[in-house]
């Protein structure tokens, strides 16, 4: 199969995956008990994405002093429960990742 | 300024921290389409067409290794799985657009478009306008998308790894997900979520990203259904 073709049944079938619930969920009502599960589709995602990369080191679990990215993570989680602010969170999880690379 | 480009504006802002981290990934995904064997258009297109960060280095991957094509676009559409459920999550909050809206959104609605915006709108609640902050979000991303693939393509990976700004998503999403674990349902979806995720992690194509969302999210939902059975909204 020609990689031009691969790239666009793999983009439709992206895109059509991305459309398919916004569309039809405008069409049909959406019921209460989903409607309520969806709320919690951010917290679980965000944090499914999270956790492997602060705990797992070439995918194996890695809890240690020198495991620098769980505890810059860490120092992130305190910096944005106290400032509720995405860039200054995130600049604040990257300088302590680069002071503990850089000076241990 | 207009109610639109207020919104629109919010979108592409609360995309920066997010940026830091795509960059670089971009500028990486371009180097090894390269390397792999694709030319610098196919390379370049498959940011537009299939626009999908962890789906493009995994095709990437398939080329070198002369994978058969079918099994290509089959990883493809099992690895991007888990756009359903962004799309189900947005959903509410966009049902009342016009088809070629929703089209345009739709193609748009990446996890670092979906994160921003997922966040904002359950902070704002359905609002007329909306819809603009995706637009703003999705848009911010695309463009970087584009301009990062291309610098990869011609410069090669000119950012060296030891700098880690790879660890800028993960650390963006911390900054979305915490001020969002307002009660103990939520917090027990992130940590059942999460746990689940380090588990389940060495199962293929991101499957375990999408089991630990499932598991997160019944588990808010059950302990939310027993503390006010009628729901809250």
């Amino acid at each position: 199969m020609n990689i031009w073709l691969v790239m666009l049944l793999g983009g439709l079938i992206t895109f059509g995956m991305r459309f398919s619930l916004i569309y039809l969920f405008g069409r049909f009502q959406i019921p209460e008990t989903m409607r309520r599960a969806l709320h919690y589709v951010p917290p679980a995602v965000l944090s499914a994405i999270v956790f492997p990369e602060l705990f797992l080191h070439d995918g194996a679990l890695h809890l240690a002093l020198d495991n620098y990215r769980l505890l810059a993570g860490v120092i992130a989680v305190l910096v944005a429960w106290f400032s509720k602010n995405t860039l200054i969170t995130t600049i604040a999880g990257m300088i302590t990742l680069f002071l503990l690379q850089f000076f241990l | 300024m207009s109610e639109q480009s207020k919104n629109f504006w919010a979108g592409a802002r609360a995309e920066i921290p997010l940026l830091i981290g795509v960059f670089p990934f971009g500028m990486i995904y371009g180097a090894l389409a390269l390397n792999a064997g694709l030319s610098a258009s196919a390379a370049q297109s498959m940011s537009s067409i299939v626009f999908a960060g962890s789906a493009q280095f995994i095709t990437t991957e398939l080329v070198h290794q002369l994978t058969p094509g079918p099994v290509i676009v089959l990883t493809i559409a099992v690895v991007n799985l888990r756009h359903m459920l962004y799309s189900a999550s947005l959903a509410p909050y966009l049902a009342s657009l016009s088809t070629r809206w929703k089209v345009l959104l739709g193609y748009l609605l990446t996890d670092e478009a979906y994160a921003p915006t997922a966040i904002h709108y359950e902070k704002e609640g359905i609002t007329p306008w909306g819809h603009w902050f995706l637009l703003g979000a999705g848009l911010a991303l695309w463009t970087n998308w584009q301009i990062s693939t291309g610098l990869g393509i011609f410069l090669g990976t000119a950012i060296p790894e030891s700098w880690s700004l790879d660890f800028a998503l993960p650390l963006t999403f911390i900054a979305m997900v915490v001020p969002v674990l307002k009660n103990r349902p939520a917090i027990a979806a992130a940590i059942s979520a999460g746990v689940v995720a380090l588990v389940a992690y060495s199962l293929p194509y991101k499957l375990g990203l999408i089991l630990a969302a499932l598991v997160g999210i019944t588990v808010g939902t059950v302990l939310e259904g027993r503390k006010s059975p009628k729901g809250t909204l």
